[in-house]
C-alpha cells in the first residue's frame, strides 16, 4: 500500500476526516476546499455509489494535479445524470463522446497535450463497467498497450445500469439483472462467466493497476494520488454499489461496498508493472451472506427457499480471492 | 515544387505541411500509404510537434482524433471502406461535437463481398454524418484540398472528409505541385479552437440533449454547412491567391456553357469524362461535364446554375443506393426542382470496374438519343445476371414479397435489354 | 470560448437543479446522551471533556469537567467509574479509561495551578454547608459559582470527610486532596474546622443563614453482636482508618481479621498489611461474586496478600482466637448457617460492617423525615423542612464520593433556585446513544492503555500511591479511544460520504449543516456516522 494506516487517532484513517491530524495528512474529501469535481444538482439516484466514487476519485486527482485535469467520460449513468442539457454538474474540463471510446478519446486528449507541450495537464478517462469491460474493452486495451498517459477509472456497478440493469461482463454470478432474470432452474447470472478486468489490465504490464471501493476513501484517494504520480497507462477499478440495480437501501451504499471487501468478494489490491504489490487486508471478515442478503438482486438465494448450494459457491469464490490475494493476516478477526 | 509522386505520398507530404499535431493511423487499403508516409515523416523528425498514434481500430482512430481535437490540437486521420464503417459512430460524433478534424478517405467499395477496389459506397454512406465532403479529381487536387480542408474545418469548427479515389489516385504516380511549407503557413493559420478542454476555463462538452433542444441543435448543424457553401469558394479563391492554381471550390463546370447534355460526376472519373467530352466536342457535339467537389454541403444553387440550361443531365456515380438507385442523382434532381430536364442515373465503376472512354462514348450517344433508362448500370454483364436470377428463381420457392422484387428487377432488366 | 449551443455547457450549472425536492426523509443532526454521561452520578459531561482532551486541549477539558465536578484529581483516583461500566467501547474491545484521563486532567490542573474564577455577582444570600466531605465541598463550590456566600462548618480537624478519614492514602494521596480542597476554599468558601453543628435550626438562625445543605456523612461504624471475651481486641474499620490520619499508628498485631465484604473491609485489610500484619484475613458471609466490594479492590487486596474466607460468620471472639461458622447459600442466595465451626487465630478483629448516620443535629426539626436511618429528600434534594437540603451518605443513595459530589451539585442548583424563589427543572434528557446507534467500523483498533501499578513489594510496606497516572501521551491516546457516542466529533464522514455534496462543513468546532436544497435523503450520512449523531426523520409533505 502506498499509505500506512494512521493509528491511535480515534478514527485513524477510517473516517473521512480526522481533526487530530496535520492538515497535510487529511483526506481530500475532508477539505472544504475540495474541488467538488462533480457538484450538487446531478440527477443520480439517491445513494448512488457511482456519483460518490467519481467525486472521490476526481477530487483526489484534482488535488494531485493541482487542478490541471481533464476528464473524458463514457456514456452511462455517470454521464447521463451529470450532463443533461442545460445543466452540467462538472466543474472540471470534461468531454463525453461515446459509450465505447472513452479510453481512445482520453488518449487523444493526452496526445494533444503532449503535442502542445502541456503534459502538466493530466487526463482521466472514466466509465461504467459496461463501457469499460465490454464495449470499451478494445479501446481500453489499445490505450493500455500503447501505455498512453491516461488514468482510466472504471466505476463498476456490475451491470448496465443506465439502460435499466442489464448484464455486463462484470455482473457477478447469480445476480439478477433484467437480462439474467431470477427465473427458471438457475436464476440470475450464470456461473463461470465474466471477466476480471484488473487482472487483464495487469497482463498488459502497465505501470499501475489498482482496485478500490467507495467504502475506503483514504485507500481510494491514495491510489489516485499515486496513480497521478506515475506516467503511462494506469487503471483503477472502483466498486460502486448501485442502490437501484442492486436493490440495496440507498443509505447502505458504503456498507455494501465495505462488505464486498470484508467478505473477500471484491479483493482490494494494487499492482505495479503487472505484479501485485500490495493488498488491503480484510479487517473484520464476514461471510458472503452478510453481503448478499442486503441486496434484492440476490433475493432469490434466500426466498422462498434458501439456496445453500449457490451461496456456498459464491462463498467459495470469495475464499478463492482470499487465498489468491492473501487477504487475511494473523490479526484478522474471524467473525462467525 | 513539382514532383513525380504517388498520390498517397503527395497527400502525406501535404498533410505534414499543415502541421497536424495528432495523427491516428490504422491500416486499410488503399489508404495505408498515406499514414505510412506520415509515420516516416514523424519518426524521422521531419514533422515535429506531432503525436503519431498507432491505434487499434478505426473506431479508436476517430476517437483519438476527437479527443485530440477537443483538446485543441489539429487532428488528422485517414481510412477507407470497412474502416470508415467501423468508425461510423465516432464519425457522427465528431460532427455532432463540431470538432475540426480532417480525414482522408481513400474511396473503396464496401463488402460483402469484400473488395478493395475503388468506388464511392463508403463515403456516400456518410453523406448525412454532418461532415463536409470534398471529392478530389486529381492527385494535385487531393493534395490541395487537404490544405483547404483544415482551413474550412477550423473556420467553421466542423470536420472535413477529403475523398480521393482509392488506387486510381492514391496509388497513381503523377506530377504534383506539392505545396511548400511557406505557402501553407501563409494560407493556413495555427488552429484556434472554438471550444477546448482547458483547466483554466472548464466546460462540459458533449451534453445529453433532449427533445426540447435537439431539433435546434440539428438545425444549427445544417446552418453551419450552409455557411460552408459560402466559405468553400472563398477559401478556394484564397488558395489560388497563395498557391497560384485553382483547386477546390464547390463545383467544376467544364464546357457546360452551351451544352445540351451535361454529365455530372465526382472524383477521378471526371478526367476520363473530360476526355470524352473533348472528343465529342471535337465532333461538334454540345456536351459538357460538371464536377462536384463539395458533395456536403451540396451546392444546390451552383449545380442548378450549371445545369439549368441543358436539355439532359447524365449523372455518373460510383455508388448504388440499393433498392432505389442513384445517390448523387437524387441530390442533383433536388437542385433542378421545377426544371424539366431529362435526367439519367448511371451507376458505374462499382468495386473498381474500369469506366472506359468507349463505354462513356456509347453512353452519351444513347443519352443524346434519350435511349437510356432512368437507371443504368454501365457495362453490366447482363447475361450473367440474368442467368443467376433465373437460377435462383427456379431453385428457390420464395414468398410473395421476394417474388415481387425479383419480378421488378426482371422487368427492369428486360426493358434494358 | 465560443461554446456550441446545448452540446457544451458551463460548469457548475447543475446548481439550478434543486434535488432536495426528491427527499421523503431528511437527515438531522442530533445530540444523543452518551452512556458514560448518563451513568455518571456527578453528571459529568464525560464525552465532552474527553473530546477536548483528544487534541491536547487539557485545560479546556479540565474546565469542562470542573463545570460539574470540583474534585477531578480525587475522583480520578477513587471513583468507581460507573461511566466505564456503561462505556459503549467495552462492547468493541475495552471501555475507555475515563477515570485515568480524569485523574490526568486533575493532576495537570494541580501542577499548573489552574483555578476557577467566580464571575457571578454576589447574591447577598448566605448558605450554610454542614460537613466538608465531597458532598459538602461540591455544594459549596457550586453555590459559590452562583454568587452565594458559603460557610462550611466541619466537626473534624481537617476537611475532606471520608476522603481523608476513610480512604487510605495509598489510594488517595493527601496532597492531592488538599490541593483540590484549597482550590475550592480559594474561591471564597469559608471553612470553620472543629465546628460540630449540634442543632441545625439554632445554627441557621444564629448565623443568619438563608439555607443549609447538610452532608454529615455516615460515620458510626455498625457493630454486630459478637460475644467477646475481655481480652479480645475488636475495633471498627472506620475508626481504624480514621486513626491513620492521627499522629500515632494503631497497633494491630501479627494476625488481623477483618469482618465484612465491602470496600471498607478491603481498605482495612490492606491498611493492616501496610501496618505490618503478616496475615490479614477478610471474613465474609457470602461468596466472592456477591461481595459488595468492587472487583478491582478485591483484586488489589489479593495481590497484596490479603487472604479471604468466604461463606463464614464470626460466632465468638475470645483472646487471640475467633470461632467461625461455615455458611452455605440457599436458593435465594442468602447465607444459611451450617453449624460447622472453625477456629481462627487473630490478634485483632476489625469490623467493617457498614456505617450509620449521626442524625443528632436534626432533632426536633419540623417536617423532617428519617427512614431506615437516613434523611429523606425530595427530587430537589430538600428535606421535609423548607430551606434545609441534604445529600451524600446521609441520604438514601449509593455511598460513594461521586454520588456525594453529584448530590452537592444538584442541591446547589436547587438551593440557588429556591433562594431566588423559583424551582430548578433539569433539561430534558436526550435519547441514549446505545451501541446499536454507532457505526464502529470507523474507530481505530486501540486497546485500553493500562495505568502503571506499583509493584506489590512496595505496596505492602508503604502507603505510597498504588496506581500511577497516565503520562500525557497515554492520556491523549486513551481520550482518543472515546467513540463520542451520540455526539458529533467532526470526523467529516457526513461531509465526505454525501453523493450530492449536500453537507456543509462549518469549520472546527462548528460541526455541519445539511444543505436541504440538494440533499436527496439517501441516508448514507446517517448510516456512516460513527457516533450516531444523525437521524432520519420523515419529510413533511
Ligand atoms: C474506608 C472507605 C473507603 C471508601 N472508598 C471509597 C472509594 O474508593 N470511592 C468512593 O467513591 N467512595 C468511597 N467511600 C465512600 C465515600 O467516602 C463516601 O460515600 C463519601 O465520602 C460521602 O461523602 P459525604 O460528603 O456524604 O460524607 P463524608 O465524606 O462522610 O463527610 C462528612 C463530613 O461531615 C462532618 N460532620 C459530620 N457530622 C457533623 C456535624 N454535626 N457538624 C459538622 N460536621 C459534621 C464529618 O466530620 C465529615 O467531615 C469510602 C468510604 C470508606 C469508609
Ligand atoms: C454503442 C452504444 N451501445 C449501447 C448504448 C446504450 N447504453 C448507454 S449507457 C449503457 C449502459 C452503461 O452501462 P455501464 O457502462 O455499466 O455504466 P452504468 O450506467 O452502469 O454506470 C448502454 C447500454 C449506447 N449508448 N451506445
Ligand atoms: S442507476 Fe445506479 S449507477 Fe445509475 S444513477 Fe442510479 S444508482 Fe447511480
Ligand atoms: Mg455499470
Amino acid at each position: 500500500m502506498t499509505t500506512s494506516p494512521i493509528k491511535f487517532y480515534q478514527v485513524g484513517s477510517f473516517a473521512v476526516g480526522n481533526r487530530l491530524l496535520d492538515p497535510q495528512h487529511r483526506s481530500v474529501q475532508s477539505d472544504t476546499g475540495r474541488s467538488n469535481s462533480i457538484n450538487s444538482g446531478h440527477r443520480a439516484c439517491q445513494g448512488c455509489g457511482e456519483a460518490l466514487g467519481a467525486r472521490y476519485a476526481l477530487d483526489a486527482a484534482m488535488r494531485a494535479t493541482d487542478g490541471k485535469l481533464v476528464a473524458v467520460n463514457a456514456t452511462g449513468c455517470l454521464e447521463v445524470f451529470s450532463t443533461p442539457y442545460p445543466e452540467t454538474s462538472w466543474q472540471i474540463p470534461w468531454l463525453h463522446s461515446l459509450f465505447g471510446n472513452a479510453p481512445a478519446v482520453a488518449t487523444g486528449v493526452a496526445a494533444a497535450l503532449r503535442a502542445k507541450g502541456r503534459e502538466d495537464i493530466r487526463v482521466v478517462g472514466q466509465g461504467g463497467d459496461g463501457g469499460t469491460v465490454d464495449i470499451g474493452f478494445g479501446t481500453l486495451s489499445g490505450m493500455f498497450e500503447r501505455n498512453d498517459d491516461v488514468l482510466y477509472i472504471c466505476y463498476d456497478n456490475e451491470a448496465y445500469m443506465n439502460t435499466g440493469i442489464q448484464r455486463s461482463g462484470a455482473t457477478p454470478p447469480a445476480a439478477r439483472t433484467m437480462t439474467t432474470q431470477a427465473v427458471g432452474p438457475n436464476p440470475g447470472n450464470t456461473f463461470g462467466q465474466g471477466k476480471n478486468l484488473p487482472l487483464i489490465a495487469m497482463a498488459h504490464e502497465i505501470p499501475y493497476v489498482a482496485t478500490a471501493t467507495v467504502a475506503e476513501l483514504r485507500d481510494l484517494e491514495a491510489k489516485v494520488e499515486h496513480a497521478m504520480s506515475l506516467r503511462g497507462a494506469r487503471y483503477l477499478h472502483v466498486l460502486v454499489p448501485c442502490p437501484l440495480g442492486w436493490g440495496s437501501a440507498s443509505g447502505d451504499t458504503i456498507k455494501v461496498a465495505r462488505l464486498a471487501k470484508e467478505s473477500g468478494i471484491f479483493p482490494v489490491f494494487e499492482a505495479h508493472d503487472g505484479e501485485v504489490s500490495s493488498v488491503s487486508k480484510i479487517r473484520r471478515r464476514v461471510p458472503v451472506e452478510d453481503y448478499l442478503s442486503l441486496q434484492a438482486r440476490y433475493a432469490h438465494l434466500f426466498n422462498p427457499t434458501r439456496q445453500d448450494e449457490v451461496i456456498a459457491r459464491i462463498q467459495a469464490g470469495a475464499d478463492r480471492n482470499i487465498a489468491r490475494f492473501g487477504l487475511l493476516d494473523e490479526q484478522t478477526e474471524v467473525a462467525r | 515544387m513539382l514532383r513525380q509522386i504517388e498520390g498517397s505520398a503527395a497527400v502525406a507530404a501535404t498533410v505534414a505541411c499543415c502541421r497536424p499535431e495528432v495523427i491516428c493511423a490504422y491500416p486499410i487499403s488503399p489508404q495505408t500509404h498515406i499514414v505510412e508516409g506520415l509515420s516516416r515523416l514523424v519518426k524521422s523528425g521531419e514533422l515535429t510537434g506531432c503525436e503519431y498514434i498507432n491505434v487499434e481500430s478505426e473506431f479508436a482512430a476517430m476517437s483519438v482524433a476527437i479527443g485530440a481535437s477537443a483538446a485543441g490540437a489539429r487532428a488528422y486521420t485517414a481510412t477507407a471502406s470497412q474502416g470508415l464503417l467501423f468508425m461510423v459512430e465516432a464519425v457522427y460524433n465528431a460532427a455532432g461535437l463540431g470538432l475540426p478534424i480532417v480525414m482522408t478517405v481513400a474511396n473503396r467499395a464496401i463488402g460483402a463481398p469484400i473488395n478493395i477496389w475503388n468506388d464511392h459506397s463508403d463515403t456516400m454512406s456518410q453523406r448525412d454524418s454532418g461532415w463536409i465532403q470534398l471529392y478530389a479529381e486529381t492527385n494535385q487536387e487531393a493534395a490541395d484540398l487537404h490544405v483547404q480542408a483544415f482551413r474550412i474545418a477550423e473556420e467553421l469548427s466542423l470536420p472535413v472528409m477529403v475523398c480521393m479515389d482509392g488506387f486510381i489516385l492514391t496509388h497513381a504516380y503523377e506530377q504534383v505541385d506539392l505545396p511548400t511549407q511557406e505557402q501553407v503557413d501563409t494560407f493556413l493559420p495555427p488552429m484556434v479552437p472554438r471550444q477546448v478542454l482547458d483547466p483554466d476555463e472548464p466546460v462540459s462538452i458533449g451534453a445529453m440533449v433532449g427533445p426540447e433542444a435537439f431539433a435546434e441543435v440539428r438545425y444549427l448543424a445544417h446552418a453551419k454547412q450552409m455557411q460552408a457553401l459560402e466559405l468553400i469558394p472563398k477559401v478556394a479563391q484564397d488558395f489560388t491567391r497563395v498557391f497560384g492554381r485553382d483547386s477546390g471550390g464547390l463545383v467544376h463546370p467544364y464546357r457546360c456553357e452551351d451544352a445540351e447534355t451535361i454529365v455530372v460526376a465526382l472524383g477521378s472519373v471526371l478526367g476520363t469524362i473530360k476526355d470524352v467530352v473533348d472528343e465529342q466536342r471535337a465532333q461538334g457535339l454540345r456536351v459538357g461535364v460538371l464536377g462536384i467537389t463539395s458533395f456536403r454541403p451540396f451546392p444546390l444553387e451552383a449545380v442548378r446554375a450549371a445545369l439549368s440550361r441543358a436539355a439532359r443531365v447524365v449523372v455518373v456515380e460510383k455508388a448504388l443506393a440499393v433498392g432505389i438507385g442513384g445517390i448523387v442523382a437524387a441530390n442533383v434532381r433536388m437542385a433542378l426542382a421545377g426544371i424539366q430536364i431529362h435526367g439519367y442515373t448511371v451507376i458505374a465503376g462499382l468495386g473498381g470496374r474500369p469506366i472506359t472512354k468507349a463505354s462513356l462514348h456509347e453512353l452519351l450517344t444513347r443519352a443524346r438519343a434519350d435511349d437510356l433508362d432512368e437507371l443504368t448500370f454501365l457495362d453490366l454483364d447482363w447475361e450473367l445476371v440474368e442467368r443467376e436470377l433465373r437460377r435462383t428463381r427456379e431453385q428457390r420457392r420464395s414468398g410473395p414479397a421476394a417474388e415481387n422484387i425479383l419480378r421488378d428487377v426482371g422487368i427492369i432488366a428486360a426493358r434494358v435489354k | 470560448m465560443d461554446k456550441p449551443f446545448a452540446i457544451t455547457l458551463d460548469v457548475g450549472s447543475s446548481l439550478a437543479n434543486k434535488t432536495g425536492s426528491w427527499r421523503v426523509e431528511r437527515p438531522v443532526y442530533v445530540d444523543r446522551l452518551p452512556p458514560c454521561n448518563n451513568a455518571c452520578p456527578a453528571g459529568e459531561n464525560v464525552q465532552q471533556w474527553l473530546y477536548a482532551a483528544e487534541d491536547g486541549s487539557y485545560e479546556t477539558a479540565w474546565r469542562t469537567l470542573m463545570a460539574d465536578n470540583p474534585l477531578p484529581a480525587v475522583m480520578g483516583r477513587v471513583c468507581y467509574h460507573p461511566c466505564q461500566t456503561a462505556c459503549n467501547r467495552a462492547q468493541l474491545d475495552e471501555a475507555v479509561g475515563i477515570n485515568a484521563v480524569e485523574r490526568f486532567l486533575g493532576d495537570a490542573a494541580i501542577a499548573a495551578g489552574w483555578t476557577v474564577p467566580v464571575t457571578a455577582p454576589m447574591t447577598g444570600k448566605h448558605v450554610l454547608v454542614v460537613g466538608s466531605g465531597p458532598s459538602g465541598l461540591s455544594a459549596a463550590y457550586h453555590l459559590r459559582l452562583r454568587g452565594h456566600e458559603v460557610t462550611i462548618y466541619e466537626a473534624g480537624p481537617k476537611p475532606g470527610g471520608m476522603m481523608r478519614f476513610g480512604i487510605p492514602s495509598y489510594r488517595l494521596p493527601r496532597e492531592v486532596l488538599d490541593a483540590e480542597i484549597t482550590r475550592i476554599l480559594d474561591m471564597g468558601v469559608k471553612l470553620e474546622l472543629n465546628h460540630r453543628v449540634a442543632d441545625i435550626r439554632a445554627q441557621m438562625s444564629d448565623g443568619g443563614f438563608d439555607a443549609a445543605f447538610l452532608a454529615v456523612g455516615a460515620h458510626i461504624g455498625k457493630r454486630a453482636y459478637i460475644p467477646a471475651g475481655e481480652s479480645a481486641k475488636i475495633l471498627d474499620a472506620v475508626s481504624l482508618l480514621a486513626s491513620m490520619e492521627g499522629e500515632e499508628r494503631p497497633l494491630l498485631g501479627r494476625r488481623v481479621v477483618v469482618y465484612g465484604g465491602g470496600n471498607t473491609a478491603m481498605d482495612a485489610a490492606r491498611t493492616a498489611r501496610r501496618l505490618g500484619a503478616e496475615e490479614a484475613i477478610v471474613v465474609y458471609r457470602r461468596t466472592r461474586e456477591r461481595m459488595p466490594a468492587h472487583d478491582i479492590e478485591v483484586e488489589e487486596a489479593l495481590q497484596e496478600g490479603v487472604l479471604m474466607r468466604w461463606l463464614s460468620t464470626i460466632r465468638e471472639a475470645d483472646g487471640g482466637r475467633l470461632t467461625l461458622e461455615k455458611m452455605e447459600l440457599d436458593e435465594t442466595g442468602f447465607p444459611q448457617p451450617t453449624g460447622e465451626l472453625e477456629e481462627l487465630e487473630a490478634d485483632a478483629l476489625v469490623l467493617a460492617l457498614g456505617q450509620d448516620v449521626d442524625l443528632s443535629l436534626l432533632e426536633g426539626v419540623p417536617g423532617l423525615q428519617v427512614d431506615d436511618g437516613v434523611v429523606v429528600v425530595d427530587s430537589h434534594m430538600m428535606t421535609g423542612h423548607p430551606g434545609i437540603f441534604a445529600g451524600g451518605d446521609m441520604v438514601p443513595a449509593e455511598r460513594t464520593v461521586t454520588v456525594g459530589v453529584g448530590h452537592g451539585k444538584k442541591a446547589a442548583r436547587n438551593i440557588d433556585a429556591w433562594l431566588r424563589g423559583s424551582s430548578y427543572t433539569p433539561g430534558d434528557k436526550h435519547e441514549l446513544a446505545t451501541f446499536d446507534k454507532l457505526n464502529t467500523w470507523y474507530y481505530a483498533d486501540a486497546p485500553h492503555a493500562v495505568r502503571p501499578r506499583l509493584e506489590t513489594a512496595r505496596r505492602t510496606s508503604t502507603f505510597d500511591e498504588v496506581v500511577g497516572g497516565l503520562d500525557e501521551g497515554t492520556a491523549a491516546y486513551e481520550a482518543r479511544r472515546c467513540l463520542s457516542c451520540g455526539n458529533c466529533f467532526e470526523c467529516d464522514n457526513c461531509y465526505g460520504v454525501c453523493p450530492d455534496n449536500a453537507v456543509i462543513k462549518l469549520g472546527p468546532g462548528k460541526r455541519f449543516e445539511i444543505d436541504y436544497d440538494y440533499c436527496k435523503g439517501c441516508g448514507i450520512c446517517v448510516q456512516e456516522c460513527p457516533s450516531g449523531s444523525i437521524t432520519m426523520v420523515p419529510e413533511q409533505i
